[in-house]
């Protein structure tokens, strides 16, 4: 699971009122190499909820991202930036782990990639 | 790519093993796979350099073949891991960068349209009344620009109703009508194969204002 994907997913468990972002438990991230697309970030940064994102690249083991989303006009000429913040999103892929549902702590566990969001019958 | 190209490469995808007949699992075939996707990308831009969903996608193929058109970012979201198994499978022997999602569409927790195409063969409701609009119900609410889903041409005036209606779409097209190959897969399939009519529909959502909301997506018939 990529960090992009972790940037839509939030908890939806019964009486939960803000299940976003979950939080990562890391036991094995894999790096996979894909081609950088200068447009797509662009088109895509707005979209980010840059903390959240920040965060979560920090728990994976990646430490070059600002805290604070930078100004969009980084993005039109900061290749060095631009690298990263690909890199984060998604090179970076969370093998094995969990995600916690961040008011009621429920472990979504990871496994091979995939996120089993399937909830028990008492959550829905 | 070109259309034939593409639906050869689906072809040799694998499909369900032991598909279950409650969730309605059918393989959608190279060859509507390939027309919903090419139709997409050549007419409306909507799969290169974008971010796209496959609900309950299966096997992966419709997800597979966005991925070959160049979607950007790939998601697959199924409820069943034995499928979400093969199509990991198949997206790796294709070397398709896609990520895979374990979760029931009716209560799947996102934040919001980040997503720009859904692309999905919802179950018709034949198991579970109700789930085709269950699962545009959904994608409406994940899809920034449009959601491409087949519906049986049957339906086509409930849907209709449904999705301008009820589900917030701002237009609700059908681009064409196709022939839904279904093999013999279930003891009560008493034909070796059938062709069913359906319909290729392009919706497109109203969109939310722009700021960060936490969508729990739920449908509204629970």
């Amino acid at each position: 699971m990529r960090l992009l994907t972790h940037n839509m997913l939030s908890s939806n468990i019964k009486g939960v009122t803000n299940g976003f972002p979950l939080r990562i438990e890391v036991e094995k991230v894999v790096e996979k190499e894909v081609e950088i697309n200068h447009d797509f970030l662009r088109n895509i940064f707005p979209k980010i909820d840059w903390k959240a994102f920040s965060d979560a690249s920090r728990i994976m083991g990646y430490v070059e991202l600002p805290e604070e989303a930078p100004e969009p006009s980084v993005l039109e000429s900061d290749l060095e930036f631009l690298r990263k913040f690909h890199h984060a999103l998604l090179e970076l892929h969370l093998e094995e782990g969990a995600l916690v549902c961040p008011e009621t702590g429920r472990k979504f566990p990871v496994n091979k990639g995939i996120p089993n969001m399937l909830l028990h019958e008492d959550e829905v | 790519m070109k259309l034939k190209q593409l639906e050869c490469l689906l072809g040799h995808l694998q499909q369900f093993s032991n598909p279950k007949v409650e969730l309605e699992q059918y393989p959608t075939g190279p060859h509507i796979a390939s027309r919903l996707l090419y139709t997409a990308e050549n007419s409306f831009d909507d799969i290169s350099n974008k971010v796209v969903a496959d609900f309950g996608c299966g096997c992966g193929t419709l997800g597979a073949a966005a991925a070959l058109l160049g979607a950007e970012q790939v998601i697959g979201i199924d409820i069943d891991s034995q499928s979400l198994g093969i199509a990991s499978m198949n997206a790796e022997n294709l070397e398709l960068d896609i990520d895979f999602v374990q979760c029931d569409i009716s209560n799947l927790g996102w934040r919001g349209q980040i997503v720009d195409t859904v692309v999905m063969n919802p179950p018709f409701g034949t198991r579970k009344k109700g789930a085709d609009i269950d699962f545009l119900f959904v994608a409406l609410k994940v899809a920034s620009e449009a959601v491409y889903s087949l519906h049986k041409t049957s339906t086509r005036d409930h849907v209709k109703r449904a999705a301008l209606r009820d589900l917030n779409a701002s237009s609700a097209e059908v681009l064409c009508e196709l022939r839904f190959d279904v093999p013999q897969l279930y003891k009560f399939h008493k034909k070796k194969e059938v062709d069913i009519a359906v319909d290729l529909w392009r919706f497109v959502p109203k969109r939310s204002r722009g700021e960060n909301i936490n969508v729990g997506v739920r449908c509204p018939l629970d």
